[in-house]
């Protein structure tokens, strides 16, 4: 099958990769660049275990090509955390029980690394909305809420 | 691999693509944000020869403050347009409304005119657009520039009558008439999770009378559909407190659903009811007297 180069960014770093031009984002950073912290549940954007930052923004990878990278900076989970530390939320989520069998943080940790960003002081409901876009199938989500309300408030960046 | 090999097509103009979608015509697909064509070809439910992505299209990303209303490119992010200042204070509406729109990831990336194009009778951009009504403009190399109503534009479900040569480009939001308020109300299984009925009141109140009232239901037939019956029902009725009732009464009489594995026809026809009485409610407690 015809590939097509794409050259792009993901935590930081410059990659250039050559793929199919159906082969979704989430692949090409499974396959072709062995990052394999992004997961791939349902494929069709419904469970947000996929979610990466595209040029800031949380986005569902397995419903972006990878050829539609080009020029873009991506985050995965990967490149959240720097030299082995993990980041206030990651810490947090590890402090309040939010994960169990960790399939679906990769993506919650890339949605919440982008509304933290944005909230000021959001009530319960409002975190519960914003976490809505992803599903987890063990926790039963209390974990994954208090981890979120308890970084809340405070003045350091995520 | 998900989807089955395609053509990928990355105009960098509107011209471009155009002339790409005329030499293909319904062989190929537009592709905007992706969040309905990509899940369908990964599930291998749609099968385009080829794809033409109209994200490099910058020019297809804006929001405009017109004479009577906003224009909205066909590319903006539906994420872009919740959060625009411009949209919060002229048509609060929209935001209100736009919240239910799937989740924020999805809205990121999900487009404005990919969402109208798609014309899903359980989506709120439709629905609004039919509340509200708006336009949208269509383009193609063959025929122009064509203005579509929304009236005339939803066809039926996940069916619009464009052409399949045509692009749609920009969305047209009308301001709401003076003195009106308004009411956004949904009923979905999960937060983000398709509507299984929702409503958008319009309602403009002269002397203690309803002068003009809209009303769009989605989720409620195989269109964004007006509760035309409704609408004329309650034009020139005096404001009282029974107001709620009679609509939910008349909504049900008039809405047509499609039934399910999410809800039977019934159920849909009772919380059309639910959310018709909500948003008028609303919309009346809006309306400045």
């Amino acid at each position: 099958m015809k590939t097509i180069p794409v050259a792009f960014a993901v935590n930081g770093e410059p990659v250039e990769v050559s793929v199919e031009p159906r082969k979704t984002l989430a692949d090409t950073l499974r396959e072709d660049l062995g990052l394999v912290g992004t997961k791939l549940g349902c494929e069709h954007g419904a469970c947000g275990a996929c979610n990466v930052l595209l040029d800031g923004h949380a986005v569902r990878s397995c419903l972006l090509l990878g050829v539609q990278a080009e020029g873009a900076a991506i985050e995965t989970v990967e490149g959240l955390g720097r030299d082995g530390e993990l980041t206030r939320l990651q810490r947090a989520f590890r402090d309040h029980h939010a994960l169990q069998c960790g399939f679906c943080t990769p993506g919650f940790l890339i949605s919440v690394t982008e509304y933290l960003r944005d909230v000021d002081a959001p009530s319960e409901e409002e975190i519960r909305e914003a976490l809505s876009g992803n599903l987890c199938r063990c926790t039963g989500y209390q974990g994954i809420v208090e981890a979120v309300s308890s970084l809340l408030g405070e003045e350091e960046a995520p | 691999m998900k989807p089955r090999p395609f053509e990928y097509l990355a105009p960098s103009s509107l011209d471009e693509a155009l002339g790409q979608l005329a030499e293909r015509g319904d062989r190929a697909r537009v592709l905007a944000g992706g969040q309905s064509l990509v899940p369908l070809l990964n599930l291998r439910l749609a099968s385009p020869e080829a794809l033409i992505d109209l994200n490099r299209i910058g020019s297809l990303a804006f929001v405009e403050e017109r004479e009577g209303g906003i224009a909205v490119g066909a590319m903006t992010r539906q994420r872009e347009l919740e959060r625009s200042s411009l949209v919060r204070d002229r048509m609060p509406l929209l935001p209100a409304a736009l919240r239910h729109v799937a989740h924020f990831q999805i809205r990121n990336r999900g487009t404005v005119g990919g969402s109208v194009a798609h014309a899903d009778a359980a989506a709120e951009l439709p629905a609004l657009l039919r509340a509200m009504d708006g336009h949208v403009i269509a383009r193609s190399a063959r025929g122009g520039e064509r203005r579509i109503s929304a009236g005339e534009l939803f066809d039926r479900h996940l069916t619009t009558s464009m052409s399949p040569d045509e692009i749609l480009t920009e969305v047209f939001f009308p301001d709401l008439p003076s003195r009106s308020g308004w009411g956004f109300h949904e009923f979905a299984k999960r937060h983000g999770d398709t509507a299984l009925a929702g409503a958008a009141a319009i309602v403009a109140i002269r002397e203690g009378r309803i002068a003009s009232a809209a009303i769009a239901l989605l989720g409620a037939a195989g269109t964004p559909m007006r509760a035309l019956r409704t609408e004329r029902a309650l034009t020139d009725t005096a404001v009282t407190d029974d107001i709620g009732a009679a609509v939910q009464e008349t909504v049900r009489e008039e809405v047509d659903p499609v039934a399910d594995v999410h809800g039977s026809a019934e159920y849909r026809r009772y919380l059309a009811g639910v959310v018709a009485r909500r948003a008028i409610a609303d919309a009346i407690e809006r309306a400045p007297r």
